[in-house]
């Protein structure tokens, strides 16, 4: 509590309307705007998505084109000059390519992969988390056994598994990665709907002769929202994460169209022989990432959990 | 128009639990006039809640009601299929709840829950829609509704909630209202108010209400007519000033008998001895028999028909308590 001194006004103003502004957004912002950390990983992942936004104004070189990369060019080192005339400030990879340019390419396409297939997987996981609690009975008991035994599959394999199958390529990687994730939003989704059904406002919203569909998209997914929006930060930096391990394997994005996870693999085989920076760079953009989410998802939890309110 | 609003006819709702039938409602009769207001009264359990959410068929599973007959107009309700009840639901009758923290819609605005209320009956424009909600507002005594009508449910006390939540009751004039003890959370005088202001309108407005409640001075000054339940039957029936003057039924005469008003200052206080049976597993013979100072052998025994005992008044005993009596 900051110490305010009490004036006659506040005490008159008790029973005065609480200011129009005060939304639960604003309240949200306020308290996330209150820790360091957050802002720290809010201000940092901001820069990052900048950089990637921004990136073919601000990189030497586009590294989707193939006539711009010089084969002469190869593992230069930081700071060396390329055959084009810039200055390579990270170093060039085996067929050389410009790092500081791969990575910024690189990060627009895990960026993208990450939030799509986190939406997406939201979305999916809440309709579902959401019919299966209200419909309950055999509805409820057949989706949840889905959900059941998709998490009981190590996400790894059948994201190997599924982009194996189907093939190389963006849309597919983000198919694979819905296909792993959507669970986890469905059974988080159905714990808290189960407990918000059972509260008065539907059953007052039932009463109104509302139809189910609007009972449970417009009365109880908004209550529902708060651990979605915590999950979906930590799935994102996650599938950040499986991204670049499938494209590691060599199972994710092709060649030509580098993520961080392909420039990472591609570094990989000169680490013994002092080309360091070619893996360790693009490691650095990928943990910065991931990092700077999970700052601001920590509070975001922190914020949203009921719990843990003061 | 000929006949009552809302005629109750047997009706049986049972729950189908593991641990067995539990006979929540278990066969009770009555009806409400136009402009009437039924008093429901009992304890916790006794199954008037369960009545009320019979009507707005809102009985979820295991729940069930197993038979009778509820007559809205005329219109039998049990056996509609869930469309056609969703059609009656906030349009013919409306329910005013327990809670005015829990039942509206922490996240939603009120004009955005009251005017999808309009909405989901008729096909009129958000404006007009909105228009109406404001006059809803004015009547139940909000000021500034204007202002009012965009701010979030958490900017409102209770009693302005529990305002708000008439307001959106009255929104397509319903013939019907069941009040699930909506003044047993607010404070004594915003519930005086709350209660003048429901008298009000439904004299306006020929609104019948059935007024579920364990609090007999809520009753007292608001009923025609009061319905006592205990254990999921009605054991008294009767115009409110002569049941509560006179009770016929042991535990009505116990429940009057239990408010602090009617103690001597200094005594203890009466209360009625016991707890309300399971309601799966009910004793032969009378439920209130092992509460009852008057029980005999024949209560335990035999269940007591209802008996009417004058005009208007009826009651399930076996040694009624000194009214008319009439030959059975």
């Amino acid at each position: 509590m900051t110490d305010t001194p009490i004036s006659p006004a506040m005490l008159a103003g008790a029973a005065a309307p609480v200011p129009k502004e005060e939304t639960p957004f604003t309240r949200f912002r306020k308290a996330f705007f209150e820790d360091k950390v957050a802002v720290a990983g809010l201000i940092l992942f901001s820069i990052i998505v900048a950089l990637a936004l921004l990136a073919p104004l601000i990189t030497p070189q586009n590294p989707y084109d193939l006539r711009s990369v010089d084969l002469m060019d190869s593992r230069l080192k930081p700071g060396s000059v390329a055959g084009e005339g810039f200055t390579t400030w990270l170093g060039t990879d085996g067929v050389g390519r410009d790092l500081y340019s791969g990575i910024l390419y690189g990060l627009r396409i895990s960026l993208m992969v990450g939030f799509l297939s986190g939406l997406i997987a939201a979305s999916i996981g809440m309709a579902v988390g959401l019919i299966a609690a209200y419909a309950g009975g055999r509805v409820e008991t057949i989706l949840m056994r889905i959900v059941d035994l998709q998490l009981s599959l190590p996400a790894v394999l059948i994201a190997l598994i599924l982009v194996a199958a189907l093939g190389k390529g963006v849309d597919k990687i983000i198919f694979a990665l819905v296909v792993v994730q959507w669970a986890y939003y469905a059974r988080t989704v159905r714990g808290n709907a189960l407990v918000e059904r059972r509260k008065e406002y539907v059953e007052a919203a039932q009463s109104l002769g509302l139809s189910n569909a609007r009972v449970v998209f417009r009365h109880i997914m908004p209550n529902c929202l708060a651990p979605v929006i915590v999950i979906v930060t930590v799935q994102t930096a996650h599938a950040i994460a499986l991204e670049a391990t499938l494209s590691f394997l060599g199972v994710g994005l092709p060649q030509t169209e580098p993520s961080l996870g392909v420039l990472i693999a591609n570094g990989f085989q000169y680490m013994l022989s002092g080309s360091y920076w070619i893996s360790f760079f693009p490691g650095l953009a990928l943990l910065l990432t991931i990092v700077s989410i999970n700052l601001m998802g920590d509070r975001i939890r922190d914020v949203l959990n009921p719990r843990l309110e003061k | 128009m000929q006949g009552p609003v809302i005629a109750v006819e047997n009706l049986k709702t049972h729950f189908l639990t593991r641990a067995g039938t539990v006979k929540s409602v278990d066969g009770i009769s009555f009806h409400v006039n136009k402009g009437e207001v039924l008093g429901l009264v009992g304890e916790s359990g006794s199954g008037k809640s369960v009545t009320g959410f019979s009507i707005m068929g809102l009985i979820d599973p295991p729940g069930k009601i197993v038979d009778g007959s509820i007559r809205l107009n005329g219109k039998e309700l049990v056996g509609l299929s869930e469309d056609e009840m969703r059609k009656v639901r906030g349009r013919e009758v409306a329910m005013i709840f327990q809670d005015p923290m829990m039942t509206l819609n922490p996240v939603l605005r009120i004009d955005t829950q009251m005017i999808e209320a309009i909405t989901a009956h008729e096909n009129v424009s958000e404006k007009a829609a909105r228009g109406r909600a404001r006059d809803a507002l004015a009547r139940v005594g909000i000021p500034s509704p204007d202002e009012r009508l965009s701010a979030y449910p958490h900017q409102f006390s209770g009693g302005m909630r529990q305002r708000v939540a008439i307001a959106t009751a009255l929104l397509n004039s319903p013939s019907l209202i069941v009040c699930d003890e909506p003044t047993t959370a607010l404070d004594v005088t915003i519930q005086s108010q709350i209660l003048a202001e429901m008298q009000q309108l439904c004299a306006e407005t020929g609104t019948a209400l059935i007024w579920i409640t364990h609090d007999l001075t809520v009753i007292a000054g608001l009923a025609q007519r009061v319905a006592v339940m205990y254990a999921g039957r009605i054991v008294e029936t009767g115009p409110v000033d002569a049941l509560l003057d006179a009770p016929i039924h042991p535990y009505t005469r116990g429940l009057l008998g239990s408010l602090p008003s009617a103690g001597v200052p200094g005594q203890p206080l009466m209360q009625i001895p016991g707890a309300t049976p399971s309601l799966a597993r009910l004793p032969q013979g009378c439920a209130f028999a092992p509460r009852c100072t008057l029980a005999s052998d024949v209560c335990r025994t035999l269940a007591p028909e209802s008996l009417a005992h004058g005009q208007d008044r009826a009651a399930r005993c076996h040694h009624p308590l000194d009214a008319p009596k009439v030959a059975a």
